[in-house]
């Protein structure tokens, strides 16, 4: 089952004084995680990460599109219930504790009282905050209050937790342990997509990352494949119009961002993809080889041009 | 969901009753009620009368100053401090949120007015020694006060769902002004004809009708105030601050938090 399945989301703002200019938050953006997957969202300032995170959590309305976690609409309360979000630079009612805090959120999440009772403790001690949970959130650091959000998070044990730059503002200590954390949530099987610009967390935790730019989606990849330097699988980009069901026959990670659709072939199944998007009067963008290092992944993804010329 | 608007209205009330603004108010309201026997000293003959004009007005003007000032930072500063994400992200729905958030600020502003009236009786019984029938009346006038605390988070609620909180403030003070206004609106509206007439007429449906809502100084003077008076105004509060609600709720759920 997929965990998340977003569906050509867009998101424009309008901006101004009289509100009369538009600006592209997030164009149409199709995704799909998998149950299970550590997904990395990358992206530099201003690509949309947080807008898309935002969409996902009901913060904001799309202009268009639509989306699904746990095969169910995003909006659906019941859905709610089942993930978990940690908002970039959180920032808590600075008046109460994080036993408080823990207390209210996990309120908010339909847990039991014992429940609370039994979880807060265990969970301040698995964050690193065991002893602190009387402390008044006003006197906390910046790195103690990251692990408490990651906390408030994953206090209603969510299948899908969705992290908004989750290593920003730490030291390399507070990363670490955060890395750590991710892959202890990823060991219970649960799904984790993040958002970071810091390719080296990206590059250590996660299945696959697509790349943002601009409110584009410009690629997805799988990243053992690119740090491995094995390049014997390529990118195929095409105009999306045509050739979607014959081209999944030959790579199941297919997806459609716009106009523009992708896949993953390998290459010995090359030849055979181009002569299918042929055969379909699918016009041809790019054929590219996947490998490398994330870094490299990353910049040439960004190097593309904003629009691929029809 | 009443566990979850009990939950945010608890965690707003438990924020309010940390905030130190918030005692320096209560802390000068009972101040001034506290002086007040003093200033009857110098007026022979109006002790009780100036008493319980000073202190009721004392109890009206910081209560309102709460429910706006308090009002109108519920939602603002939930989403300039980015702290309604994480409730907002969870099974709450935003009606909900609202309505938390309304009634923890009325369940605050009820402690307070009890606590302001505590000392007020207090005062009242250091002066005059004995407590009299006539002083129970008093209690009505301080429960159309606590109504009108209740029409006026209402309306704090509603604007500042969608404007900032400094227009927020300037609304509500303004509709406040109005409200305390309201009957000459309606003789007004009730006088005009043609277009400024029927502009008239709807200004005061729409402005609260606190003037309705203030007896200080007919209780002050002894006048019994009738019990359809008490269930008019009960019902008339009701009313309107279903509809800032509703329409707050309406406002809020459509917008996008930046």
């Amino acid at each position: 089952m997929l965990a998340v399945e977003i569906l050509g989301l867009e998101k424009t703002y309008a901006i101004g004084f009289w509100k009369k200019k538009r600006k592209d938050g997030l164009k149409s953006l199709h995704l799909e995680i998998q149950q299970g997957e550590v997904f990395g969202f990358l992206g530099p300032n201003g690509a949309g990460k947080t807008t898309t995170l935002k969409l996902l959590m009901g913060l904001i309305s799309p202009t268009a599109g639509t989306a699904r976690i746990l095969n169910q609409p995003w909006h659906d309360p019941a859905v709610r219930a089942r993930i978990g979000f940690l908002p970039e630079q959180p920032y808590f009612y600075d008046h109460l504790t994080p036993i408080e805090l823990l207390d209210y959120y996990g309120t908010l999440s339909g847990i039991s009282a014992p429940d609370r009772r039994l979880r807060i403790p265990k969970l301040l001690e698995r964050v690193g905050l065991a002893g602190q949970g009387g402390t008044q959130l006003r006197k906390f650091s910046k790195g103690m209050l990251q692990r408490v959000g990651i906390a408030q998070a994953v206090l209603h044990e969510p299948e899908v937790v969705f992290l908004d730059e989750p290593m920003s503002g730490l030291d390399p200590v507070g990363r670490r342990e955060v890395r750590n954390f991710i892959q202890s949530l990823n060991r219970e099987g649960k799904t984790v997509f993040f958002s970071t610009h810091i390719l080296g967390d990206a590059e250590a935790l996660c299945h696959r990352v697509a790349v943002l730019n601009k409110g584009e989606l410009r690629g997805i990849s799988v990243v053992a494949d690119l740090t491995s330097q094995n390049r014997s699988r390529f990118e195929v980009v095409w105009q999306a119009t045509a050739a979607i069901p014959a081209m999944r026959a030959f790579g199941n990670e297919t997806h459609v961002a716009g106009e523009v659709a992708r896949t993953i072939v390998r290459e010995s199944q090359l030849q055979a993809a181009l002569e299918a998007l042929k055969s379909q009067s699918a016009q041809l963008i790019s054929v590219n080889p996947v490998g490398g290092s994330l870094e490299e992944y990353f910049l040439q993804k960004l190097g593309e041009p904003d629009k691929v010329p029809r | 969901m009443t566990t979850r608007i009990r939950a945010i209205a608890f965690n707003t009330f438990r924020e309010a009753v940390r905030d130190r603004v918030l005692y320096n108010l209560v802390f000068f309201a009972l101040l001034l009620v506290a002086t007040a026997p003093l200033l009857g000293e110098i007026s022979i003959g109006v002790q009780r009368v100036l008493l319980i004009n000073l202190s009721l007005s004392a109890i009206s003007i910081f209560g309102i100053v709460i429910s706006i000032f308090v009002g109108i930072s519920l939602v603002s500063k939930e989403i300039e401090r980015r702290t309604l994400y994480p409730v907002l992200s969870r099974p709450v729905g935003r009606g909900e949120f609202i309505l938390g958030k309304y009634c923890g600020l009325a369940g605050t502003l009820l402690v307070n007015t009890m606590a302001m009236t505590t000392g007020f009786y207090v005062a009242l019984l250091l002066m005059t020694r004995s407590f009299t029938r006539a002083d129970a009346n008093i209690l009505i006038a301080i429960y159309f006060l606590f109504l009108q605390f209740i029409v006026i988070i209402g309306l704090a609620l509603l604007f500042s769902s969608f404007s900032s909180p400094l227009l927020s403030a300037l609304f509500a003070l303004s509709m406040f002004v109005a409200g305390s206004f309201a009957a000459d609106l309606r003789g007004f509206a009730a006088m005009s004809h043609g277009p400024e007439g029927l502009l008239a007429r709807a200004a005061s449906y729409v402005v609260p009708n606190l003037a309705s809502l203030n007896v200080i100084t007919r209780v002050s003077h002894d006048q019994f105030i009738p019990a359809a008076l008490v269930g008019y105004n009960t019902l008339y509060t009701l009313l309107y601050a279903t509809a800032t609600i509703t329409a707050a709720v309406l406002i809020f759920s459509r917008r996008d938090l930046k």
